[in-house]
């Protein structure tokens, strides 16, 4: 019996199993009903694959491996328990860096040892998840640097930027290709040669990060999310094995899926924002159509109560200045004022608010706002026109009428949510400074703006306390 | 050894579309959880990793070995406890 439990075939059977259990656990992804349930089955296929991968006769030392999981497992744990939603982009960022670090690692450690023979194919496999795992690793670093404001989250452009990044790529592939050859060419000895493809990979995650900018990191997240699946596809075919390759390339195809909506949610193309610096490069050009006319509006709490007391209609747009002065709560707390008054509230989501795809969903899931209220531009943007009063907390870009108006403006055309149709818009704001793109807004001087200006969860307090009294 | 090549290509590219179908369902509201669900199903790779690490082979291997488990258990188990954790806030009123 013990002899079935460690043959080949019941660790490949338990493998389709464990592939199973996470195509299921994505599959009920797609309804907030099941979704967590799909989680939980999703985790048993990957304790169904360690624990058979653990009791396989391959195995013969065990501490090391000991240390390493328990240790993996307490910094894991505690890095998930106490990770505040607001900072959810900095943790996944880290997350998909240690994915890639790994995968990185097992192609190597595969490479260098003398007892396992690989063929082309398996070579090529070990370059592919070096330079992957690589880009991965240093990448995600440098993202997570730029989201918690560790480094400047500014685009770093420089001259020659282009020529340098292909200098790079084609050097990591005069390396891959002697290491799949071994032709001895370049007299560098196996080790050397991965530990200069490793050094190249490295440095090549930093030249492709280093030119985006804080607004475009849910795309560079989504991104790199998706080369830490295709890493761990990679090092799959380095080992022959099914699962990393299922696995693999099922989060490698859902890391596609959202850059593609965040691109799309952008109108940009995916080049554009990987070498444009948008923000940095196009902000001299934004005035093209001649200089925005009118005048700020500022109002106070008192007079703004007054409005929201006699809205019938009222949509909420939160972005990342929502998440920054942590207002979630307050908001959840002034909507539910809001409903009890007889008022229809809704949550306008548009899919680049915040710093990662979803990221104002979880924050207002987390102070416990219904999921059926938060709606997508599409949706929200027909009915417009019967919205009494939009609020706009911290968000800039993603509301900005000159992506529909102004055709010399950088956003033109992106899909943004047309606030300034509502009758009145509410702009929460801590002064006139422009938004992380560095675009004008025209929207603060419309007819129907109002400018709330100060902390965001400080001017929604108020307004709680101006409801309750 | 090509065969085996061809079997597992194959399994590649089903599973990429398949992954392509599979997230296109999920709606927009999930797509922060998405990541770090996925994300913990990437740190796969620990089957990899423990396979490198217990060999006992070459101490080299052994080494990058153990690194990688290390690495791919934090993104295992960090990955999908914050996933539920994340999932456990979404309700309906």
């Amino acid at each position: 019996m013990n002899m079935f439990f460690q043959s080949e075939l019941f660790v490949n059977l338990s493998y389709i199993l464990a592939s199973i259990f996470f195509i299921f656990g994505l599959k009920m992804l797609s309804s907030p009903e099941t979704a967590q349930r799909g989680n939980l089955i999703s985790a048993l296929g990957m304790l169904l694959a360690i624990i058979v991968t653990l009791m396989g006769n391959n195995i013969i030392s065990y501490q090391w491996l000991a240390i390493a999981l328990i240790a993996g497992a307490i910094v894991g744990a505690s890095a998930a328990s106490f990770v505040k939603m607001t900072t959810m982009p900095e943790l996944v960022a880290l997350f998909n860096g240690f994915g890639g670090i790994a995968s990185l690692l097992v192609g190597s450690a595969e490479f260098l040892n003398i007892t396992s023979a690989l063929n082309a194919i398996a070579l090529t496999a070990v370059f592919l998840t070096v330079l992957i795992g690589g880009v991965t690793f240093t990448g995600s670093l440098l993202a997570f640097g730029k989201l918690s404001e560790i480094i400047n989250g500014k685009p770093f452009l420089y001259f020659g930027q282009r020529a340098v990044l292909i200098i790079f790529i084609v050097l990591s592939f005069i390396l891959g290709i002697e290491i799949i050859v071994d032709s001895g060419s370049l007299g560098i000895s196996r080790f050397y040669l991965l530990v200069s493809l490793t050094i190249t990979a490295l440095i090549l995650g930093v030249l492709l990060t280093a030119p985006i900018g804080g607004a475009d990191m849910p795309v560079i997240i989504a991104l790199l999310n998706s080369y830490s699946g295709l890493a761990a596809a990679a090092a799959g075919f380095v080992i022959n094995n099914n699962v990393l390759i299922v696995a693999g390339s099922l989060v490698g195809a859902s890391g596609l899926i959202l850059t593609n909506i965040m691109c799309k949610a952008m109108n940009r193309s995916l080049m554009n924002v990987l070498f444009g610096g948008f923000g940095a490069v196009s902000s001299s050009d934004g005035n093209k159509s001649g200089e925005i006319q009118g005048e700020v509006k500022p109002i106070n709490t008192s007079d703004a109560y007054l409005i929201l007391e006699a809205a019938n209609s009222v949509l909420f747009v939160p972005g990342y200045g929502m998440a920054v002065s942590q207002a979630q709560h307050s908001v959840r707390e002034l909507g539910e004022l809001l409903e009890e008054n007889g008022c229809e509230v809704n949550y306008g989501i548009h899919p680049v608010a915040g710093r990662m795809p979803g990221h104002m969903n979880v924050l207002l899931a987390e102070a416990n706002v219904s999921y059926d209220l938060l709606v997508e531009p599409d949706d929200v943007n027909p009915i417009m026109d019967t919205v009494d009063v939009c609020v706009v907390i911290g968000a800039n870009d993603v509301v900005n009428p000159d992506a529909r108006e102004n055709e010399g403006s950088p956003i033109y055309g992106m899909p943004v949510i047309e606030v300034d149709r509502a009758k009145t818009v509410f702009v929460l704001k801590r002064s006139m400074a422009s938004g992380f793109a560095g675009i004008d807004n025209p929207l603060f001087l419309k007819e129907n703006s109002r400018m709330l200006f100060g902390d965001a969860k400080e001017s929604i307090s108020t307004l709680v306390s101006e409801f309750k009294s | 050894m090509d065969s085996l090549f061809i079997m597992l290509l194959f399994v590649l590219i089903l599973a990429i579309f398949l992954g392509f179908e599979l997230i296109n369902k999920v709606p927009s509201t999930l797509h922060t959880p998405l990541m770090s669900g996925a994300n913990a199903i990437s740190g796969i790779t620990i089957v990899g990793a423990i396979l490198s690490s217990g060999s006992d082979s070459v101490l080299l291997t052994t080494i990058l070995g153990t690194g990688a488990v290390f690495f791919a258990t934090i993104n295992v188990v960090g990955g999908y406890l914050v996933t539920n954790r994340m999932l456990g806030m979404f309700k309906k009123k």
